[in-house]
């Protein structure tokens, strides 16, 4: 059975990536509207340069997170996910901000025993004043990633069906 | 054909309309223990309302008919067909086919045909790793480590055997299904149910419900009809049932340290496994809306733990001893991502 991941189709983000054959991971992030997401902004007004290998998705709170979220990102051909939120005791919904790591951490339990790596779930803490601080988060998840490679969730029912066996073979 | 008639186990009632038309009925066991076989056949007044309203033309746990027979049947010619069991091996697959050729109506019957089950679980490991646990494992007196092969040629002739899929799939990964019913297995009074209102429906007397609607339980969680008193919860500890003394007999479950399934899992059951103090282990699946079962279950279990330090909240998580027992025993199968990461590459 070949593990060997197909080429992933070009994304808009990928534009700026280099043309040669270096893994460029899709990586899923789940931001935090009153902290995370708008250092993401702050990033961007300011210039920051960070990998293009993040789509960011807006929640209100990490406590909003549904590991939903999470799996079907896997399920869908992320390489990993990224969680963030606001620093503890600086929730706009008070501890919020908690719910979201205690899901982060059930979560990453249960992702380990199902056989992925603890590295292609992370959780960073953001204020919106810390364009800097996530623009470097960012760079460091993507080497990460990087390191570990693609993740394959995309070829399991379509291997399944490979080895499906028609009607007459066994009537 | 000819099947083996049923020996009656209860008198029938009488046939409100003797000349109403018969149905055509089968039943079909995949990967599946049996259970809900015996369920069907168990069921307090069912045997005569099938016996009633239906012929049975294909049934393997309870009448004789060949493979060959349901094959020489027209399409479409089988008003309701009960199928349960995963898709684990070529056979399985074949006939999910063929029934779902054969029927008028599939219905996924019981949780491994729904969502997988406990033969879902083995989507933790790899093809390879299964062989070797169920043919050379603990317990198995297999020196020369002889596995199943799918062809054997034999001085009588070629002998194969179905080919096994590298994982588990539900019915409706394989096929087209009209209506699933929940349960390891289905209660027996929601079974009475569903094939009463199915003769009704095949009557003219009643509408099918959309395709894809579940039949024979509710819309919303176990927690909705247990009985049990609901506060505001805050777990300091999971603990294992049997480590738990004494235990609450009114109060919530899950409040007391217990993991218990019933906040992700379907109502229909009568809460029937926490009124006797046992946790619920999610057999009904997941409730309305819910994508994937385990996912909604992590989530309302770690909503409820009470604390905010990374180390105490570790902690508390220890008290779950198997994490993926705990939130996808019946639905691992049907889970966003169907098994572990070496069962899905086969290594």
């Amino acid at each position: 059975m070949s593990v060997t991941a197909a080429p992933r189709p070009a994304l808009a983000g990928d534009a700026a990536a280099p043309a040669a054959s270096r893994f460029e991971p899709l990586i899923i992030g789940f931001t935090c509207n009153w902290c995370s997401y708008r250092a993401a902004d702050l990033a961007g007004t300011a210039r920051i340069k960070y990998p293009p290998n993040v789509r960011l998705v807006r929640l209100m709170c990490a406590g909003r997170l549904d590991p939903t979220f999470v799996l079907k990102a896997f399920a869908g051909g992320a390489d990993a996910v990224m969680v963030t939120g606001c620093w503890p005791g600086d929730c706009h919904y008070r501890e919020q901000n908690f719910k979201g790591l205690r899901r982060f951490l059930l979560l990453r339990r249960v992702i380990t025993a199902l056989g992925i790596e603890p590295g292609r779930l992370q959780l960073v803490w953001a204020s919106a004043a810390e364009g800097d601080r996530l623009a470097h988060e960012i760079a460091r998840i993507v080497e990460e990633v990087r390191a570990l490679g693609p993740f394959e969730a995309r070829e399991r029912v379509t291997q399944a069906a490979a080895l499906a066996v028609p009607v007459e073979a066994t009537t | 054909m000819t099947a083996i008639p049923v020996p009656a186990l209860a008198p029938a009632p009488p046939v409100a309309a003797p000349a109403a038309p018969r149905h055509r009925f089968a039943m079909y066991w995949a990967s599946a223990c049996g259970g809900c076989d015996i369920a069907v056949l168990n069921v307090e007044g069912v045997l005569p309302l099938v016996d009633a309203h239906f012929d049975i033309v294909f049934w393997p746990a309870a009448v004789d008919a060949k493979y060959a027979d349901l094959e020489a049947m027209p399409d479409a010619s089988i008003d309701i067909t009960l199928f349960s069991g995963g898709i684990r091996n070529s056979e399985n697959e074949a006939l999910a086919r063929l029934l779902r050729r054969k029927s008028k109506l599939l219905v996924a019957f019981g949780s491994c045909a729904g969502e997988g089950c406990i033969p879902g679980l083995a989507n933790l490991s790899p093809l390879s790793a299964v062989f070797e646990a169920a043919y050379d494992g603990p317990g198995t007196d297999n020196p020369e480590h002889v596995l199943p092969q799918p062809m054997w040629t034999a001085p009588e002739g070629e002998l194969d055997l179905p080919l096994m899929a590298p994982l588990l799939r539900t019915l409706d990964q394989v096929v087209p299904v009209d209506y699933s019913v929940p349960g390891c297995p289905p209660e027996s009074a929601r079974i009475g149910e569903v094939l009463a209102f199915v003769v009704e429906a095949l009557e003219g007397r009643a509408a099918l419900p959309p395709v894809g609607s579940v039949l024979g339980a509710g819309h919303s969680t176990v927690c909705d009809e247990c009985p049990r008193t609901r506060g505001v919860k805050h777990i300091t500890s999971f603990r294992r049932i049997q480590d738990v003394s004494p235990i609450d007999p009114d109060l919530c479950l899950l409040e007391q340290g217990i993991p218990c399934n019933g906040p992700a899992t379907r109502d229909g059951c009568a809460a029937r496994c926490p009124l006797v103090g046992a946790p619920c282990i999610g057999c009904y699946g997941p409730a309305d809306g819910v994508v994937d079962y385990g996912a909604r279950l992590m989530s309302a279990f770690a909503s409820v733990v009470d604390a905010q330090e990374p180390a105490e909240i570790e902690g508390i998580l220890d008290g779950i001893a198997d994490p993926v027992g705990q939130f996808y025993r019946f639905s691992l199968a049907r889970s966003l991502l169907g098994g572990s990461r070496a069962a899905r590459l086969g290594r």
